[in-house]
C-alpha cells in the first residue's frame, strides 16, 4: 500500500449543513449570551464527527473526520463573525484536519517520556504492518498514520491515540494485534494493553489498600 | 509516608466508579453549603491556612490568588476558569481526577466560584482527552439534577453552573491567556499582561485560572481544614498532598498521591518500582515536567520533592511530573526531542521564541550527532538566554531550561559526542 493521491485530492463540496440544529443550539447556549463566537470550536469539532458519521464526500473512500472549507463558512455564518475567523482558528490548531484521513487515525506519541519507553517500536510496528510512512494514508483508506506530541499519559507510555480512543502501554507486538483486529473494522478495548489498571503501578497498588481489598484487587 | 486516611484521591485508580452516588459515598458532596455559610473570607483564609499552591507549574498560593479578585462585583460577572489543558510532557495526573474523581473538581469548583463571586465556571480540557471530558460532562449533568450545580446550587444560597470547553491540540492553551483566547473561539495565543485575568480575563471581565489539580483539592482542605492541609509537606511553604507522575525507565510506572516533600528516591522507589536496573543504574530524572531543567543522579540521590527543594537545585517541582532516565538513555537526544516539542509547539508571536526554539532543535539535532563545534556549546546556552526572559509569555523560557540542565550537568556528554564524531569522520 502506499500513499493515495486520491485522499488527499483537495476536494471540497460545495455547501455543508449541520444535521441536527438542536445540537448547535445546545452548543450555542452553552456560552454566555453575545459570546457566540465561543461556539467555533465545538462546532468545528461537530462539523468533523459528521463528516467522519457521514461519510467523505465525492468519489473517496470511507474517510476519517475532516473539516471542509464549506463547513467553516457555515460556523462564520452561525457565530456571526468573517469567515477569515473560523479559518484562523481551523488551521491554528492540530486536532481539526483540513483534508480528508483514514478511517482510523493512528497518532502515535513520540514525546520524551514515550521515547524512552520504545515509541520507536510502535512507530516500526505501523510503518512494517501498514507500509506507510508518518503523514501517509494507505491505499484503501483505512489508516492515516500520524506522529504527535505529548498525549498526556506519560505514565502508560508507549501510546498512541485511535479516533477517540488511547491505546496505552504497548509493544511492537501488541500495537501489531490493534491493526489486525481494526483491519476487520473490530475495535479492541481501548486503555492499557499490559493488562494494568488506568495508571496504577502494574504491580499493583502501593496506596489506598483499603480501598482495593473493597474492590477485590490486589 | 502518606496514610491513606490521609489523601484526597481516594478513586485514583478507578477502583469504584466516578458516579454521583459512589463520590458521595467516598464523601463528596457532603456538608457543601454549610462550607458556603461560613462565607467567602473565611474560605479565602483557610485555603491560605493550607499553603496550597498552584498545581498547574507555577505554584502560586491559591488563597492569594482568589484574593485579587475584586471585593465588589462591578458590572461585569465573575468567570473561574479550570486549566484541564494537561500537555507538558510527563504530565498525566488531571486526567485521573477527571475520569475518577469529577464530582471532587465540580465541588471544589463550586467553593472556589463562590469565594470568588463567579456563577459560572468553565472547564477547559484537551481536546484529546475525549473520554474524560465525557465523564465530566456527565458528572456535571449528574450535580445539575440533584440540585449540586444550578441555581441555589447544593442547597448554597449560590446560583452556579459549570461549562466544559474542549481544546483541539495546541500545548500553549495551557497557558493561561492563550486559553483565554481560545475559550473566546481564537487562536490560542497569549496575551500580554497586564492587565492580569483577575482584571479583564474571559470576556475582559474579572477571571482567576486555577488548574484542575488545585481545584480538586479544595473540598477536602475546607472539609478539614487549612492547618489539616498544612500539616503534611516540607514546611509552611511547601505543605499537603500532591499527585505525582513517574514515567520513563521505572519498573512499574504509575501516578500516586504523597506528601510534598517526599525524598525524590522515596518516591521512586516506593511507588514505581525503582530505577530499570536498580537505583546505581538512574542517569538523570526530570522532575517536573518537561520545562524543569535536569537532575543527575547525584542530586536525586538526596532531592526533595517540593518546590523549594527543586528550586535550589536550579529546577523546580513544575507539575511533579518525573521523567526517570536510566543509564542506556541518549541525553542529548532525550533533550533534543523536547526541543522539537517547544518549537513545534510555538504559537509564534514573539520573534525570540518562534526564530529561537527552531534554531535550539536545528543545533540539538546536530549535538545528538555530534556533528557540531565545541564552541557552539556556548553558543547555544547564549541563545537559551538570549529566549529566556524576552518572551510574552513561559514557552520560551521552557525552552531554554531543558538545554540549559543538559549543558550544566553533562557538558562532558556532549562533548564527547562531537570529539566521537570528530575522530570517526577522520578514520572514515
Ligand atoms: C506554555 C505553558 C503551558 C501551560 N500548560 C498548563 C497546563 O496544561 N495546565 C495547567 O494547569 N497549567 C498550565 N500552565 C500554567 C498556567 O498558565 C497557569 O499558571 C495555571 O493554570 C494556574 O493554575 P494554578 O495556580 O492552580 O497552578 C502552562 C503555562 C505555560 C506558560
Ligand atoms: S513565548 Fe512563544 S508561545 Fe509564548 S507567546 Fe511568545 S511565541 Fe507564543
Ligand atoms: S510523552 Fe507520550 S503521552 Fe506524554
Amino acid at each position: 500500500m502506499k500513499k493515495s493521491d486520491a485522499i488527499n485530492a483537495p476536494f471540497q463540496p460545495e455547501s455543508f449543513e449541520f444535521q441536527d440544529q438542536s445540537q448547535v443550539d445546545e452548543i450555542i447556549a452553552r456560552y454566555p449570551k453575545g459570546r457566540d463566537h465561543s461556539a467555533i470550536m465545538p462546532l468545528l469539532d461537530l462539523a468533523q464527527r459528521q463528516v467522519a458519521e457521514t461519510g467523505p464526500f465525492g468519489d473517496l473512500p470511507t474517510g476519517g473526520g475532516w473539516i471542509p472549507r464549506a463547513a467553516m463558512d457555515k460556523i462564520a455564518e452561525i457565530c456571526k463573525v468573517a469567515p477569515i475567523k473560523v479559518y484562523e482558528v481551523a488551521t491554528f490548531y492540530s486536532m481539526y484536519n483540513l483534508e480528508p484521513v483514514g478511517k482510523y487515525l493512528m497518532q502515535i506519541c513520540t514525546t520524551t517520556p514515550c521515547w524512552l519507553c520504545n515509541s520507536d517500536d510502535v512507530v516500526k510496528a505501523c510503518k512494517d504492518h501498514l507500509g506507510i510512512g508518518i503523514g501517509q494514508t494507505t491505499e484503501d483508506g483505512y489508516f492515516t498514520l500520524m506522529e504527535v506530541e505529548c498525549l498526556g499519559a506519560c505514565t502508560n507510555a508507549p501510546m498512541i491515540q485511535m479516533n477517540d480512543l488511547f491505546y496505552e502501554d504497548l509493544t511492537y507486538d501488541s500495537m501489531i494485534d490493534i491493526l489486525k483486529n481494526l483491519q476487520k473494522d473490530e475495535i479492541p478495548p481501548h486503555g492499557p494493553q499490559n493488562g494494568r489498571r488506568a495508571a496504577m503501578a502494574l504491580t499493583g497498588p502501593t496506596t489506598l489498600e483499603e480501598q482495593a481489598k473493597k474492590a477485590n484487587i490486589v | 509516608m502518606l496514610q491513606d486516611k490521609d489523601r484526597i484521591y481516594t478513586n485514583l485508580y478507578g477502583f469504584e466508579p466516578f458516579n454521583l452516588e459512589y463520590a458521595k459515598k467516598r464523601g463528596d458532596w457532603d456538608g457543601t453549603a454549610a462550607l458556603i455559610k461560613k462565607g467567602r473570607d473565611w474560605i479565602i483564609d483557610e485555603m491560605k491556612k493550607s499553603g496550597l499552591r498552584g498545581r498547574g507549574g507555577a505554584g502560586f498560593p491559591t488563597g492569594l490568588k482568589w484574593s485579587f479578585m475584586p471585593k465588589e462585583l462591578g458590572d461585569k460577572p465573575h468567570y473561574l476558569v479550570i486549566n484541564a489543558d494537561e500537555s507538558e510532557p510527563g504530565t498525566c495526573k488531571d486526567r485521573e481526577i477527571m475520569r475518577h474523581d469529577p464530582h471532587k473538581l465540580i465541588e471544589g469548583a463550586l467553593l472556589a466560584g463562590f469565594a470568588m463571586q463567579a456563577h459560572h465556571a468553565f472547564i477547559y480540557i484537551r481536546g484529546e482527552f475525549v473520554h474524560e471530558g465525557s465523564e465530566v460532562v456527565r458528572a456535571i449533568e449528574e450535580a445539575r439534577e440533584a440540585g449540586l450545580l444550578g441555581k441555589n446550587a447544593a442547597g448554597s444560597g449560590w446560583d452556579f453552573d459549570v461549562t466544559l470547553h474542549r481544546g483541539a491540540g495546541a500545548y500553549i492553551c495551557g497557558e493561561e491567556t492563550a486559553l483565554l483566547e481560545s475559550l473566546e473561539g481564537k487562536k490560542g495565543q497569549p496575551r500580554n499582561k497586564p492587565p492580569f485575568p483577575a482584571m479583564a480575563g474571559l470576556y475582559s471581565a474579572p477571571t482567576t485560572i486555577n488548574n484542575v489539580e488545585t481545584i480538586a483539592s479544595v473540598p477536602e482542605i475546607l472539609k478539614r481544614g487549612g492547618d489539616w492541609f498544612a500539616s503534611f509537606g516540607k514546611d509552611d511553604k511547601n505543605t499537603g498532598t500532591k499527585l505525582f507522575c513517574i514515567s520513563g525507565h521505572v519498573n512499574s510506572p504509575c501516578v500516586v498521591e504523597e506528601e510534598m516533600g517526599i525524598p525524590m528516591k522515596e518516591l521512586i522507589e516506593k511507588h514505581a518500582g525503582g530505577v530499570r536496573g536498580g537505583w546505581d543504574n538512574l542517569k538523570a530524572v526530570i522532575p517536573g515536567g518537561s520545562s524543569c531543567p535536569l537532575l543527575p543522579k547525584e542530586v536525586c540521590d538526596t532531592v526533595l520533592m517540593d518546590f523549594d527543594s527543586l528550586r535550589e537545585v536550579q529546577s523546580g517541582l513544575g507539575t511533579a511530573g518525573l521523567i526517570v532516565m536510566d543509564q542506556s538513555t541518549d541525553i542529548i537526544y532525550a533533550i533534543a526531542r523536547l526541543s522539537q516539542f517547544y518549537m513545534h509547539e510555538s504559537c509564534g508571536q514573539c520573534t525570540p521564541c518562534r526564530e529561537g526554539t527552531g534554531w535550539l532543535w536545528r543545533v540539538m539535532t546536530r549535538m545528538v550527532k555530534g556533528d557540531a563545534s565545541i564552541d557552539e556549546i556556548d553558543m547555544l546556552l547564549d541563545v537559551t538566554k538570549e529566549i529566556e526572559g524576552h518572551t510574552i509569555c513561559a514557552l520560551g523560557d521552557a525552552s531554554a531550561w531543558p538545554i540549559q540542565g543538559l549543558i550544566r550537568h553533562f557538558r562532558h556528554e556532549v562533548e564527547d559526542r562531537i570529539l566521537d564524531y570528530r575522530k570517526a569522520k577522520k578514520a572514515a
